[in-house]
């Protein structure tokens, strides 16, 4: 796996990330900003049967944020809630220092885990996963 | 060429090895030798509370403790030492004004600041708005990243009770046109405060010449420790304000019905102050003071204007803020195209470039400027060619990975 922050992958997928597009009907939506850098991503969802059935997001932010939102955006597919609070958890623990790498599905993400060596950036791999924890919530209130 | 020597200034701050090229200077300036010594020196030799103990460290910590509130009386040229408050930095003079002065405020009061302003020049004044109901009203900025002081007129009016704006811009370096500002606020007897976070490190001010009430600075990015700045306040506008914070050293009389309250300054300096940190506050005011004016400001200049010449010549990349050299420090923002500035820094952190990416506490004005944040380069004396090339380098590798 590169070590190299600003990989070819993690490109790839900010330019998917910077290319998103909201929904256009859906059954909750949740903004979030990054205090530290202004960021901001803002998330849709639909649900079916309590998973997640389609994610449209928009986020304004670094190569970090866009491609852990394009990644997020495939991998919640199908997932409900405690399965993608399993996954938060999993990614927020790989970014640690000597953290583990995140397993099945979550595997994907183990191209952020350069970030290790570079704790404030952290919450830009994150911000996607609170905006999306906040809209599943608000969906499921509905 | 530069006109005096910069090599040997570098070597005035042990941090500065090679391989590190600082450009943060507007969040934090490194801190020289002397101010270094001046600290450790008073920690070692003469450390003790102030202004309450008899024996021999005490009177000494006391009187290195009003040296310091003398000098710095004096890099602002203030008429009286005792309009030098000291404070943990501009954050805390700015709410300390906020709460002092703020306290005689009415609801429909009106205090203007303006949309270029750091959070710390907003934030204290909503919290005003909130609990005395006063009216915050906010010059817009140009598109160059200057307070649009055309403004002024139609924001200023009879209800005005202060008008606290910066002197320079954190973000695109614009230095505020302070006599324009001053005027509109006399014709309403208005009060002028200035954030001089960023103007006062570059050097000795007047206060009186600018013909403010409130001037606010913090030691940290004029090369001296964090945790210390300075409030300056004209002598009666100081006498008519309540306390901010309560405690020791800001008393004359406390029985538990009631206390009666010293005056300024101590009135506003609550606990044992920072009196180390204000001892080599003004170690670093000495040594501004001691730098060739004239020679510094033609090398920053300079060095300023390879900066904007450098960015103009890239074609993705936008000055954020004066394109020209005129009435601007050397603080300069862009943006480039298609590039997150946390990302540009990221980058130039890895050539030993030290470069600020984000809103720099300023979100109001990216909210303006329609940015989510920019990249930031702010020069100091102790800056040279070097950082420069390197922060191009630096910024061709930004655009080559991110085409």
């Amino acid at each position: 796996m590169s070590d190299d922050l600003y990989q070819a992958a993690i490109l790839d997928l900010a330019r998917q990330g910077a290319a998103a597009t909201r929904l256009p009907h859906a059954d909750a939506t949740a903004t979030v900003d990054n205090p530290l850098c202004g960021d901001r991503t803002t998330v849709d969802v639909t649900l079916a049967g309590g998973r997640i059935a389609n994610i449209g997001y928009k986020t304004r932010g670094c190569a970090l944020c866009q491609a852990a939102a394009a990644l997020l955006a495939t991998t919640a597919i199908g997932l409900d809630a405690p399965a993608i609070a399993v996954g938060t958890a999993a990614v927020t623990a790989s970014l640690q220092d000597k953290g583990p790498d995140p397993m099945s599905p979550w595997e994907g993400f183990g191209i952020f885990t350069p970030v290790r060596r570079h704790p404030s950036r952290r919450s830009c791999v994150l911000l996607p996963f609170e905006a999306l924890a906040k809209a599943f919530t608000a969906a499921s209130a509905v | 060429m530069s006109g005096f020597d910069v090599a040997a200034l570098r070597r005035e701050f042990p941090i500065l090895v090679p391989g590190l090229h600082y450009l943060d200077n507007a969040a934090t300036a490194q801190t020289p030798r002397a101010v270094l010594d001046a600290l450790i020196a008073h920690e070692t030799t003469h450390r003790a509370n102030v202004l309450r103990g008899v024996y021999r460290l005490a009177e000494e910590a006391t009187a290195a403790y009003h040296a310091a509130r003398v000098e710095l009386a004096g890099y602002v040229n203030a008429r009286d030492p005792n309009e030098v408050v000291f404070t943990s930095g501009t954050t805390g003079a700015i709410n300390l004004v906020a709460h002092g002065f703020g306290a005689a405020l009415k609801p429909g009061d009106e205090i203007v600041i303006s949309v270029l302003e750091h959070h710390s020049n907003i934030v204290p004044w909503q919290l005003l708005r909130d609990r005395a109901g006063v009216v915050l009203k906010a010059l817009p900025v140009t598109l160059d990243g200057r307070i649009e002081l055309a403004e002024l007129p139609r924001l200023i009016g009879p209800r005005t009770r202060l008008v606290a704006v910066t002197h320079a811009s954190n973000v695109t370096g614009a230095v505020t046109d302070v006599a324009t500002v001053v005027a509109a606020a006399r014709s309403v007897g208005a009060p002028v405060l200035l954030d001089g976070a960023q103007m006062a490190p570059h050097g000795p001010l007047d206060v009186q010449a600018l013909g403010v009430d409130f001037y606010a600075f913090s030691g940290h990015k004029m090369f001296a420790p964090n945790g210390v700045g300075v409030l300056w306040g004209r002598a009666e506008v100081l006498a008519a304000m309540a306390p901010f914070q309560g405690g020791g050293e800001m008393i004359r009389r406390v029985t538990l019905a009631r206390t009666e309250y010293a005056d300024p300054p101590h009135r506003f300096e609550a606990g044992t102050p920072p009196i180390a940190q204000a001892v080599a506050l003004a170690a670093a005011a000495r040594w501004v003071r001691g730098l060739p004016a004239e020679a510094v400001h033609a090398h920053l200049r300079r060095l300023t204007e390879r900066l904007l010449d450098g960015l103009a010549a890239r074609g993705r990349v936008r000055v954020i803020g004066p394109t020209g050299l005129q009435g601007r420090l050397a603080t300069v923002s862009f943006a480039v195209a298609r590039v997150h500035p946390h990302d540009v820094c990221q980058i130039l952190d890895a050539r030993g470039v030290a470069l600020r990416g984000g809103h720099h506490c300023a979100q109001p004005l990216m909210d303006a400027l329609d940015l989510a944040g920019t990249a930031r380069a702010s020069l100091a004396p102790y800056n040279d060619d070097g950082d420069i090339d390197a922060f191009f380098a630096g910024l061709d590798d930004v655009l080559r990975r991110f085409p």
